[in-house]
């Protein structure tokens, strides 16, 4: 398997199916059906495709594995680089794995425009494994700032009533981010001469340029993330998308910023990150405990959702930040469990939705009497957002709370009420929509999950269980590449350290 | 330097004006009717030119006793002001033939305009250059002017007139201030008594400001903008299309040289004059095209926004910088002249339209054609992957290399400013319900441009290392140990 490209063969992939939609002719009716399909084939193909790289990954090693690497701009040293280490396996997955999701999820409920549906759809998968695998900085970024274009039409196109608005707003504050993100990156070229991210991990940037190239860095992911105050974009951008949009937007590209803070930020700019600990802990506090009492206010599921999505990526920003072992692992792992449950929980409103059309969750109340799989499923998922052990969302937030406890008492502690913010709000939610008596009159002959949505639905019922009870699948495949990213860290640390005594 | 080889270092330029008087000879006597022979044999013409370029002499040649250069940059510039005109022509012509403007002199003088711009993007001396650009402009001024029976037409082709004569009046003025001061006129012999000299003297530095300021005003850059949404409102629309590419390309190409060459030495008087109009073109570029409801205008600001990015990479003053110019006014005539073409195909029951809200809804009534203009306008606002990006990369990171941080980043932040009101076009296309449809078929010539600029806009990262070894040798010119 040495030779064969097979993440560039994950990544362009998609486009395959992009091409075969495209010259589909006939009439409206088979296009549209083939479309459908031809979607859903080329995703589950990529997808296992990328189980190839789960089932050959050696979890041994820290090094990037699976790299291909090809010249593009040899006059700048610029070249097309691709590898994965345990930190971006999963994400890879996640990526490839919510796509045929997202497909099957739209079968029915997107009926107009679908062959531009589903090609936006795969163009988008491609940008976000390549986000996911590029080893370039300028290759990620290329990849990180197209996701936008996809996504910019898929809400606008498909989206709610003010579409326009959550669209423009979700381009502007992302694009305002990521130009910073371009500055940063060309200065680091400067310094170091190369845009290579392995090469750039190893180089020492100088202390007081380590500031400034952390803010952007930070302006950039800190956005896409979202952190508080700058998550405005995230309850817009949620409700207004479409159902399938929001998986996406939820599952992955809120783990772009994650990924962001622990691919460069971390590792490139050690001292940098040390000195703006205290920074993303007020924020990341702020962030779980003004946004879950917002959630404990809210009348729409989806923007319910969204807001807790902010308080969850609190706890990661929070975990990558504690720079231990467990906090790391479990930012890792609460950002691959809140994709698979976070994306679960829109999915279960997009059900009710597409039955009733409606996200207010006044509308509904005492579904469990004629939907009883659905509020089997939708309770897994909402556990599992609460953090209740056997969950996948447990394992996250205990390993981010153990090191947040090792680094931080006060984070720590102000930490863990947003986990019972966290069960309130949810529980309330859960009450409200399923429980109760059935006495809403529109509500008498809703129907219960079709075989379509089961299939939906259970892969994602048995990924956040297995999660939650045997972790080790997952946490065994990145602990050695967080081992490494921490031992340089340190190291980063001890000699800024040194440097700044013998400055003295 | 014989005669003979002077001869061969202007061998295209002398081969468009003989071609350009033999297509006014063959107009003369053939009338009216014969438009559209002569407009494809100056696509022709523009063709034989450009492979002359390509098939001249390598290296540097000075020719003329030091009035005319030949070198990589001069090439470079040559062949991207050909393919501008050239595709100009080609657009112009279903326009011409459908809103009757019939005259036979209307490629003539794009032509001429053509052989002004290659003079400018040559010149070694300040006479050779000022030569070369008012043949250009006064080739322009009529071009303008040449719907004369709308008043429009004819108002863009005065205010032009007036604006540019002016502007050309200042360069002139400051172009005898240097003489004056510096003794000389030729480019070498101006840089060789900078170098020597400590610094110029005070009139030398006006005459530079002034020469600037005349500079500034053709590729229209804040604060000598504002004729271009005039002009590019009222002139015909394949004319816009014209002048918003191969003149900008022309002027740009020269601004860089006349900087680099004779006021190389001076860099430290004149980054801080550069550094100001391209911030200023920048901001004004963004936040007053949000405001033009007329597609025309609106693409006049966003071309004041993109000479803004362009003169950055002058402002950095260094090898990479001319590179990123090269490299975006490259990708700057491919982005404008598909944008174009889609605007040429904007018209209703044969009457053009030209405001942004009738493009409502074109994603259902014509996919195509919205999907091609959506390219451009995601590419103009410098999103990746497409060809628009690689422009702005490569400026900033000149930029980045001179150290002019805030300039970077005021003007990376402008460029958010600017990605609004292109995605307001992709909103109306993709978003909003369908107004009525245009005319189709939208006629051979464009949907050809149309798809040819669309391809090279999405898939440039593929050819993007061969144009920038192309920009490098160019750029090397000026930085020659």
């Amino acid at each position: 398997m040495e030779s064969f490209p097979i993440l560039s063969l994950t990544t362009f992939l998609p486009l395959v199916g992009v091409l075969f939609i495209l010259i589909v002719r006939g009439d409206e009716e088979t296009v549209v059906r083939n479309a459908r399909w031809a979607a859903l084939w080329t995703s589950l193909a990529t997808f296992v495709i990328s189980l190839l790289l789960w089932i050959n990954f050696d979890a041994t090693t820290a090094e990037f594995q699976f790299v291909e690497k090809v010249e593009w701009l040899p006059a700048f040293n610029i070249s097309y680089h691709l590898g994965i280490d345990g930190i971006s396996l999963f994400f890879v997955l996640l990526s490839t794995f919510l796509t045929p999701i997202c497909v099957l999820a739209s079968w029915t409920s997107v009926t107009k425009r679908v062959k531009e549906y589903m090609i936006a759809f795969l163009v988008l998968e491609t940008f976000m494994v390549g986000t996911f695998a590029a080893l370039d900085f300028v290759l990620f970024y290329i990849f990180f700032e197209a996701v936008l274009i996809p996504m910019f039409i898929i809400i606008g196109v498909w989206g709610g009533p003010r579409r326009v608005y959550s669209a423009f707003k979700f381009f502007l504050y992302t694009l305002a981010g990521s130009v910073l993100l371009l500055a940063a990156l060309l200065t680091l070229y400067f310094e170091a001469g190369t845009t290579d991210i392995p090469t750039l991990i190893a180089f020492d940037v100088p202390a007081q340029l380590q500031t400034w190239l952390w803010l952007a860095f930070f302006a950039s992911f800190a956005v896409k993330m979202p952190m508080w105050p700058v998550h405005t974009w995230l309850p817009d951008a949620h409700v207004e998308a479409p159902t399938a949009g929001s998986v996406i937007l939820a599952g992955v590209l809120l783990k772009m910023g994650g990924y962001g803070f622990l691919r460069f930020s971390l590792p490139m700019l050690p001292l940098a990150s040390e000195q703006f600990v205290p920074l993303i802990y007020t924020l990341s506090v702020i962030a779980i405990i003004y946004t879950s009492l917002v959630a404990l206010a809210q009348e729409d599921m989806k923007k319910l959702i969204a807001y807790s999505s902010v308080a969850h990526m609190g706890f990661v920003t929070i975990g990558i930040f504690t720079a231990t072992r467990q906090g790391i692992d479990g930012a890792i792992f609460q950002m691959l469990s809140h994709g698979i449950i976070s994306a679960a929980l829109f999915l279960c409103v997009g059900v009710v939705y597409d039955r009733e059309h409606s996200r207010d969750i006044a509308h509904y109340g005492g579904l469990v009497e004629r939907m009883p799989k659905y509020a089997f499923v939708f309770m897994v998922f909402m556990l599992g957002s609460v953090g209740l052990p056997g969950t996948s969302g447990f394992i996250g937030e205990f390993l981010i709370l153990v090191g947040a406890f090792q680094d931080n008492t006060w984070v720590a502690a102000l930490a863990a009420t947003g986990v019972i913010l966290g069960a309130a709000y949810m529980l309330y939610l859960y009450r409200r929509v399923v429980f109760g008596r059935l006495d809403k009159e529109h509500l008498k002959q809703i129907l219960d999950l079709e075989p379509r949505e089961i299939a939906i639905f259970a892969p994602l019922v048995v990924l956040v269980i297995w999660m939650g009870i045997w972790p080790e699948p997952f946490l065994g495949l990145f602990d050695a590449s967080v081992a490494n990213l921490l031992q340089d860290y340190q190291a980063a640390l001890a000699t800024g350290d040194a440097t700044r005594i013998a400055g003295r | 330097m014989s005669i003979v080889a002077d001869i061969a270092a202007v061998r295209p330029e002398l081969f468009v004006a003989i071609a350009a008087m033999v297509m006014l000879m063959f107009g003369a006597f053939r009338g009216e009717d014969s438009t559209r022979f002569v407009t494809w044999l100056g696509v022709g013409v523009l063709v034989v030119a450009a492979l002359l370029v390509l098939a001249g002499p390598g290296g540097s040649t000075l020719a003329f006793n030091g009035q005319f250069k030949v070198d990589a940059f001069a090439v470079f510039a040559k062949i991207l002001l050909i393919a501008g005109a050239a595709l100009a022509l080609i657009l112009a012509l279903p326009f011409n033939m459908r809103e009757d403007i019939r005259q036979f002199e209307f490629p003539i003088l794009i032509v001429f305009a053509v052989l002004g711009m290659m003079m400018m993007v040559s010149a070694a001396d300040l006479l050779s250059l000022y030569i070369g650009l008012e043949l250009q402009s006064l080739s322009l001024y009529v071009i303008a002017a040449i719907r004369r029976d709308t008043l429009r037409s004819s108002e863009a082709g005065l205010k032009y007139f007036v604006l540019g004569a002016l502007s050309s009046g200042i360069l002139l003025y400051g172009m005898t201030l240097v003489y004056g001061f510096a003794g000389t006129t030729q480019f070498e012999a101006l840089a060789a008594i900078f170098t020597a000299g400590d610094g110029a003297p005070i009139g030398v530095i006006v005459g530079l400001v002034f020469i600037a300021a005349g500079l500034a005003f053709k590729v229209s850059a804040v604060p000598f903008h504002m004729w271009t949404p005039d002009v590019y409102e009222g002139a015909p629309t394949p004319v816009t299309a014209f002048f918003a590419v191969a003149p900008k390309i022309a002027a740009m190409a020269l601004f860089v040289r006349v900087m680099l060459e004779p006021f190389g030495p001076l860099v430290a008087e004149w980054q801080q004059v550069i550094w100001f109009i391209a911030l200023a073109s920048m901001v004004l570029g963004s936040f007053a095209a949000i405001a033009q409801t007329n597609i025309k205008r609106l693409m006049a600001y966003s071309s004041i926004g993109h000479m803004g990015f362009v003169l950055v990479g002058l402002a950095a003053g260094n090898e990479t910088g001319v590179q990123g110019i090269l490299l975006y006014l490259a990708i700057y005539l491919f982005m404008n002249m598909g944008t174009f073409a889609c605007i040429l195909a904007m018209r209703r029951q044969g009457r053009i339209v030209e405001d942004i809200g009738e493009l409502a809804g074109l994603s259902r009534t014509n996919p195509y054609m919205a999907l091609a203009l959506a390219i451009f306008m995601f590419s103009m606002a410098g999103i990746p992957p497409l060809a628009g990006f690689f422009a702005k990369l490569y400026v900033f990171l000149a930029a980045i290399e001179a150290g002019l941080y805030v300039l970077a980043v005021v003007g990376l932040l402008t460029s958010v400013v600017g990605a609004f009101y292109y995605l307001r076009i992709v909103k109306l296309m993709y978003f909003d319900e369908p107004a009525d449809a245009f005319d189709r078929p939208m006629g051979r010539e464009i949907a050809t441009i149309v798809a040819i600029t669309g391809v090279v806009t999405v898939f440039f990262f593929l050819g993007l290392a061969p144009v920038l070894a192309g920009a490098e040798a160019a750029a090397a010119v000026f930085f020659a140990a």
